[in-house]
């Protein structure tokens, strides 16, 4: 389910916390806390080949549907035989469950940055032209209220119903409805910016638009957009699990937690493997985004932090 | 208050045609012609044509795009290609079970959350704060479809208390009903509980320092007429607003959550739509959850005036 900081945002002033050393250190324990178990799913994403697995798409007929822990016996063509133990059993179609979890983690991670980087941007250029120039701003907020009106799971799906299934179309599909929500934060800043003595100096002394916005109002934006980039991430991260669980995302050879999950719907009654364990990765590494945000946000956007 | 409630109606117009705009050229932006995809595989190209002239698709876009609006508010959203029935039979007997689903886990949720939110603002800092802060990340983090799984594991399939999938209409039985709404309604209030309690504990801490409570406290209200009396009445409105945005939240977790419980909702047709390239069907989905959500939005700024009469229209 994806997460909406946006409607976080509306919420209202509480005095802040008292600021002491136990509230720092859990202060930035959730940034430690977060950075650390994204790293650690990086870090297996990436090392995926050398952690023990086998090729995630390799299938096998004749071990299908066992349980997490089994052994089997594999003997080379020179006579002698290894043992290979599937961590985490395989699926109805032999694959080991274990090689396309760690495997899956690079999809996940993947999906998260690009949409979080591509979406700040995209929303971080509308937000400041549409903050600065007035027709823009017009024309833009009522497009951007028309995406924000349809749900943003629903919106992805439709758009992903337009293109080729595959990896750039489910990122295209998640980004649009990310991207509004950028745009209202970053107008919203710019909005309150443009009133303050330093840009009205800066427009006195005659600095052209771009400039203006480049130097003075951008920089009052990135500490907002960091942030709101974490969230946008961890809910880009369930998106594509969405969406690929319900089989309309990633293809399904293609190993991604959602795709293990949707693998494992039909026999989950008697091998429930197939949706935990990918399921538990899952969970732990939106919750670690989150946490980051979390911690980020108190960290970098005081201003926010005492509204949420 | 009239005057607003027509001002607002009004709108809501732009927002709602740029969605139907959207929608309309989802049809004409998929590769291929659209009277045949509509006719399918096996149609000659009379029939084709035929079909053509029936949407009207030889007339230039823009009086296309009217006749497709025109056509839609006479609630008519064509003929999907997959179910071969019109899409507005389709829809409405998809209708039940996604309401009823919907009803329920807001029910749910409300009553879980605002204790929950409210609890947690007065035991501010404590380990039961904590706790139910915890516990609203987690339920922001966790897939639904995960949540619904291990509830099906847990309550249907161990313990073997509750069916683990499928959907029994009301008129078929009100108790089978009510058994297989349980998990699929909690499932799906576990994000929605996480985004209000979280909403109340904030909107509730805001209002606790204000001289009413201390005036009604210091006229020996008893602390849970405080809390839910002075405290979450003036607290009400950022908190209202919050399960209206949800919705959204709502309307996608539906349609994850019908899959997961096979229940035969608009939520599983949206999937289904989608998997078949019913593009009528899509379409017909697509504005009909966004019209609920901007007009849920639309009631709850309208209720605004009875939680705070300082607010006037």
């Amino acid at each position: 389910m994806s997460v909406e900081p946006a409607l976080l945002a509306g919420e209202t002033a509480v005095p802040p916390p008292k600021p002491g050393l136990a509230g720092r250190l859990a202060r930035d324990g959730s940034i430690i806390f977060g950075a650390a178990v994204i790293l650690l799913m990086a870090l297996m994403g990436v090392t995926a080949p050398w952690l023990g697995t086998k090729n995630p798409s390799e299938i096998n007929p004749a071990f299908r549907n066992r349980v997490p822990g089994i052994e089997q016996t594999i003997r080379n063509d020179d006579g002698t035989a290894r043992t290979f133990t599937y961590r985490m059993g395989t699926d109805s179609l032999g694959r080991d469950v274990y090689s396309r979890v760690v495997y899956g983690a690079r999809i996940s991670l993947v999906i998260g940055i690009t949409v979080a980087v591509i979406s700040v941007v995209i929303g971080l250029f509308i937000g400041l032209v549409s903050g600065y120039i007035r027709w823009i701003d017009a024309i833009a907020m009522r497009l951007m209220d028309g995406l924000m009106a349809i749900p943003a799971i629903l919106l992805a799906i439709a758009l992903v119903s337009l293109f080729r299934a595959g990896l750039m179309s489910v990122i295209v599909a998640i980004i649009v409805p990310e991207v509004p929500r950028v745009v209202r934060l970053v107008r919203s800043i710019v909005l309150s910016v443009r009133e303050e003595p330093y840009v009205e100096a800066a427009i006195c002394a005659g600095t052209p638009t771009h400039l203006l916005l480049f130097r003075h109002v951008l920089p009052n934006t990135i500490p907002a957009l960091i942030v709101q980039g974490t969230f946008v991430c961890a809910s880009a991260i369930l998106l594509e699990a969405i969406l690929s669980f319900l089989g309309i995302g990633i293809p399904p050879e293609t190993p991604t937690w959602g795709n293990i999950m949707a693998e494992g719907r039909g026999l989950f009654r008697i091998y429930p493997h197939n949706i935990f364990f990918p399921g538990i990765c899952l969970a732990l590494t939106v919750l670690a985004v989150n946490v980051l945000g979390d911690g980020l946000r108190d960290r970098l956007d005081p201003k926010l932090a005492r509204r949420v | 208050m009239l005057g607003y409630i027509l001002r607002r109606l009004l709108a809501t117009l732009p927002v709602m045609l740029i969605v139907a705009v959207f929608v309309f050229l989802m049809l004409r932006l998929t590769p291929g012609d659209p009277a045949a995809i509509i006719a399918g595989d096996n149609a000659n190209s009379e029939q084709v044509s035929l079909i053509r002239n029936r949407l009207g698709l030889d007339e230039p876009i823009f009086t296309q795009f009217f006749i497709w609006l025109a056509n839609i508010l006479h609630g008519d959203f064509g003929e999907s290609f997959f179910f071969k029935k019109t899409v507005t039979e389709l829809i409405a007997s998809r209708i039940e079970p996604t309401l009823a689903l919907s009803l329920a886990t807001i029910m749910i949720a409300v009553t879980i959350a605002l204790p929950l939110g409210v609890l947690a603002a007065y035991k501010q800092g404590t380990l039961i704060d904590k706790i139910v802060m915890g516990f609203s990340v987690l339920g922001f983090s966790v897939p639904v479809f995960v949540i619904g799984y291990s509830l099906i594991y847990l309550f249907a399939i161990k313990l073997n208390w509750l069916p683990v999938q499928g959907y029994q209409r009301m008129a078929d039985g009100f108790g089978g009903f009510l058994q297989r709404l349980i998990l699929p309604a909690v499932t799906l209030s576990v994000i929605y509980v996480a985004l209000i309690a979280r909403m109340t504990r904030t909107s509730v801490l805001d209002v606790m320092n204000e001289d009413y409570i201390r005036t009604a406290r210091a006229k020996g209200q008893v602390e849970i007429k405080v809390l839910f009396k002075h405290a979450l009445k003036n607290a009400a409105v950022p908190i209202i607003t919050v399960i209206g945005l949800g919705v959204a939240l709502l309307i996608g977790g539906v349609v994850v959550t019908e899959s997961v419980f096979t229940i035969p909702g608009l939520g599983r047709l949206t999937v289904d739509a989608v998997l078949a390239r019913d593009y009528p069907t899509i379409q017909a989905v697509i504005l009909l959850f966004s019209l609920v959500y901007v007009l849920i939005n639309l009631v709850v700024d309208l209720t605004y005036t009875l939680f705070d009469p300082r607010i006037r229209y």
